[in-house]
């Protein structure tokens, strides 16, 4: 096993990047300092330690800087490897980076739409977001987790699905998470939420209801005036 | 061709996409069967192998398919082990890479953009671009230290590919668009990284013919349609 040397992660609270790192980090038992940053007030060592983007997570190893949710995802499962996050073969590690992908840079995408937009836009967001849950639906496939029988790269990267996904239902009134529709999801969301590491890391639901009806406030503003 | 270590590889001459799954195929001295896609006609092989996204590259592996580039690069550094590397070994260094590729990916989205009908978002997405390949000209300073990147002795990683794959034919957008792209002065670093790729022959052998790209980008930009659907 690796030697534990001075683990750091900077972090925002509410961000899924940094919750999924800060998940993987607590699945392989590593410990680590964490620092919340603000990222509407960037500190100089954020800024230092991630200048191309200046955002979070940033992990730190040995004085190493480590930015982007997914590359430290990897890089944790390369150091660490016991508790595997990714499979070993190469066909099916293949298939659980193509679905990461797809969760991060679709679904993800499409749900904030749903959140910040309105109308025809809103509408095109909702269903974009649940023909990509259709999919994942297709992928999960009667397993416990994307991973299987445990919780792996998939379950870390779509995780935001389970608890974040809902708080956006809520703030616009509207259904994505339709159970009938998605009984396979709608039961990993079950499973996922109450893996005891998951969810004793999880933001305050009340704490993320308030930030994203104001982000959502504040995006449709800029939009209105851009126009 | 042996069954057991059969490849197939879904393109189309013009994607860069494409190009990247090419270029490391070539490097490792993988043997492929290339199939062209008419995007315009999509077969029913492609729609079979990636129904998710529809999309090209696809990389049949022993007919299993692997979908997205940078996934299939992914796959390739770690199926076959003999010969170069894709990737570096050390799990840092190979995170500092994984940046930059999905960097550079980030970049080709943004000229991309460049093709888009209002004058205004072509306006704003050519700052884009530019802000992103000054960033990017600092960042691989750390990776040629020496100073100008000399690649005729060393075989392609992948950040040579994505490079390559991305803005390798930076002239012909020039020319179909009438602006700068990449300015020697501004980015000499790149400048002279992407003009030493592109004399090697497995890069000149790949590239797509030039006046039929000038073509495709020239109607492309007629028609704003969609860039690399």
């Amino acid at each position: 096993m690796e030697e534990n040397q001075g683990v750091k992660l900077l972090g925002f609270w509410v961000s899924p990047y940094v919750l999924r790192v800060k998940w993987a980090l607590k699945l392989k038992g590593i410990e680590y300092e964490y620092i919340e940053e603000d990222v509407f007030n960037k500190s100089p060592l954020l800024l230092k330690l991630n200048p191309v983007k200046g955002q979070v997570p940033v992990l730190v190893h040995d004085g190493k800087p480590i930015p982007e949710s997914i590359v430290i995802l990897e890089y944790i499962d390369e150091v660490w490897k016991h508790s595997p996050l990714l499979p070993q073969d190469p066909y099916e590690r293949a298939n659980s980076r193509f679905w990461a992908k797809f969760a991060a840079e679709k679904l993800q995408a499409y749900a904030w739409e749903a959140l910040c937009s309105r109308g025809e836009d809103h509408e095109r967001a909702i269903k974009a977001s649940m023909e990509a849950l259709e999919k994942m639906e297709k992928e999960l496939n009667g397993k416990k987790f994307f991973g299987g029988d445990k919780i792996g790269f998939v379950d870390l990267v779509a995780g935001f699905i389970s608890y974040q996904l809902p708080v956006y239902e809520e703030i616009v009134s509207m259904k994505i998470l339709d159970s009938s529709k998605f009984p396979a999801i709608t039961n990993w969301i079950n499973n996922f939420l109450n893996h005891p590491l998951i969810k004793e890391e999880l933001p305050p639901k009340h704490k993320m209801l308030a930030y994203f009806s104001n982000r959502r406030n504040v995006i449709l503003v800029q939009n209105s005036s851009n126009k | 061709m042996g069954e057991e270590n059969k490849v197939i590889l879904l393109g189309n001459w013009s994607s860069p996409f494409v190009k990247r799954v090419e270029l490391a195929l070539k490097t490792k001295g993988i043997p492929f069967e290339y199939v062209e896609e008419d995007l315009s006609n999509k077969s029913a092989l492609l729609l079979k192998y990636n129904p998710v996204h529809k999309k090209v590259p696809v990389l049949v592996h022993n007919g299993k398919p692997v979908c997205e580039s940078l996934v299939i690069l992914e796959f390739i550094d770690e199926t076959w082990q003999n010969g170069p590397h894709l990737l570096p070994k050390d799990p840092y260094e190979r995170a500092k890479v994984r940046f930059w590729v999905a960097y550079i990916h980030q970049l080709l989205e943004s000229m991309a953009k460049l093709y888009t009908p209002d004058k205004e978002a072509r306006e704003k997405a050519l700052k884009e671009v530019h802000e992103k390949l000054r960033v990017l000209e600092d960042g691989m300073k750390e990776n040629f230290p020496g100073g100008s990147p000399d690649v005729r002795a060393k075989k392609l990683e992948i950040l040579d590919i994505m490079m390559i794959a991305t803005v390798g034919s930076f002239k012909t957008h020039e020319e179909v668009l009438g602006v700068q792209i990449l300015d020697p002065e501004r980015n000499p670093l790149t400048f002279s990284w992407v003009q030493a790729l592109n004399e090697l022959p497995v890069v000149k052998e790949s590239n797509p013919p030039y006046e039929k790209l000038i073509a495709l980008l020239q109607s492309l930009k007629e028609s704003g349609m969609k860039f690399y659907n």
